[in-house]
């Protein structure tokens, strides 16, 4: 039985010798169950040694192998190269990061900004009193919002984020909404200074693809339009109460 | 750490290159065909405000080819921004929880729906000729 080849066109850079991306073609054997993910790893080790590109569980958990797949944000682990037969698949590294070589993005802007929202409980008592309790439903209103794995598709996903990198995005700003909404949490007044902000929620216009393109169902659209009655809130009542802060 | 040389892609024609964004910036131009409609209503009530036949020739001067080419547009428009702002309502609300079980999305957008589709029913009704 002969395999079957597809072409997959990845977008090449090298820092030290190019002055601009370019693309360069590989025919690919592929069979049924092999992902845009294996794809590349098969250039790799059979084709093309010096392709770079980010990856490591395989199984859409760790959140390394985000690409723009024909434009899509997509996890190269959770997609196939059948779907993408005979037409071929084009891999470019996640839109509006800074590529440092290949397939692989600069992340840091989006580390600075995921340990600004303070991403961690902050108790409102002693931890050593006792085990906090909590019910199923104070759980439902922030568990979506944890299955964040910072995979970073939504920032690839948001032209706000691309025309203006200074705004918080999304995964921070879900991220951040994850432990404001957790009964346990008492951290919310240090956090509102980031959602006021004109690079915080109201930096998003609703374009809604990044809760479109997130693996894990975790609707950052959403986290951040709440925040914008949160926020609208805490403008009027530090308006009103100014002792209150 | 050194500065490492990277290559940052520019953003221009951005939303040419994905169908969604396509969408996203057709329901924002459509607050352009709607602030122009708004401001016709606004001159027929003017007109209403001045007499029976200011108001008669502004209902003449909109029967022309080019008010109903732009009318359509306008409808067309409108029904498309508010399926839009209908679609996105459930992100807009905190979750909504009946009998201590979460409300569906979809449940949340058919109700906005059908909710405007009856009030515009009954609107058509009223002011029937």
């Amino acid at each position: 039985m002969t395999r079957k080849t597809i072409s997959i066109e990845c977008l090449r850079y090298h820092p030290g010798t190019d002055a601009a991306p370019r693309y360069q073609n590989y025919e690919v054997p592929f069979t049924d169950d092999m992902s845009v993910l294996q794809g590349l790893q098969y250039i790799k080790d059979h084709l093309d040694g010096s392709l770079t590109f980010r990856w490591s569980c395989r199984m859409a958990i760790c959140g390394s192998c985000g690409y723009m797949v024909n434009g899509v944000p997509q996890l190269g682990c959770q997609i196939f190269l059948r779907d993408y037969y005979p037409r071929g698949v084009r891999v470019e590294p996640l839109n509006h990061f800074p590529i440092v070589r290949d397939l692989v993005i600069d992340q840091s802007d989006f580390l600075k900004k995921l340990e600004s929202i303070k991403p961690y409980l902050i108790p409102k008592t002693d931890p050593g009193k006792g085990t906090y309790l909590q019910t199923p439903q104070q759980m439902d209103e922030y568990y979506q919002y944890s299955q964040c794995i910072n995979c970073l598709l939504c920032y690839a996903a948001c032209p706000q984020y691309g025309l203006n990198p200074a705004f918080t995005g999304p995964a921070a700003l879900a991220l951040l909404h994850r432990y404001n909404a957790d009964s346990r949490d008492a951290g919310k007044a240090q956090r509102m200074e980031i959602v006021n902000a004109e690079d915080g929620v109201w930096g998003c216009t609703l374009v809604g693809y990044c809760s479109e393109v997130c693996p894990k169902g975790v609707d950052p659209a959403r986290a951040i339009n709440q925040n914008k009655i949160n926020s609208t809130k805490d403008y009027f009542q530090n308006f009103l109460m100014p002792w209150r802060k | 750490m050194a500065q490492v040389k990277t290559y940052v892609r520019p953003m221009a024609g951005w939303w040419r290159k994905n169908p969604f964004y396509v969408w996203y910036m057709a329901r924002e131009a459509s607050c352009v065909f709607i602030t122009l409609y708004a401001l016709v209503v606004l001159t027929g009530l003017l007109r209403l405000y001045q007499g029976k036949s200011q108001f008669d020739a502004w209902r003449e001067s909109l029967a022309g080819p080019l008010s109903i080419a732009f009318h359509s547009a306008a409808l067309a428009f409108v029904l498309y921004h508010s399926w839009t702002w209908f679609k996105v309502m459930p992100k807009t609300l905190p979750f909504v929880r009946l009998g201590g079980r979460r409300v569906p999305d979809r449940l949340i957008v058919v109700s906005g729906v059908v909710a405007t589709v009856l009030v515009s029913i009954a609107l058509f009704w009223a002011v029937r000729p």
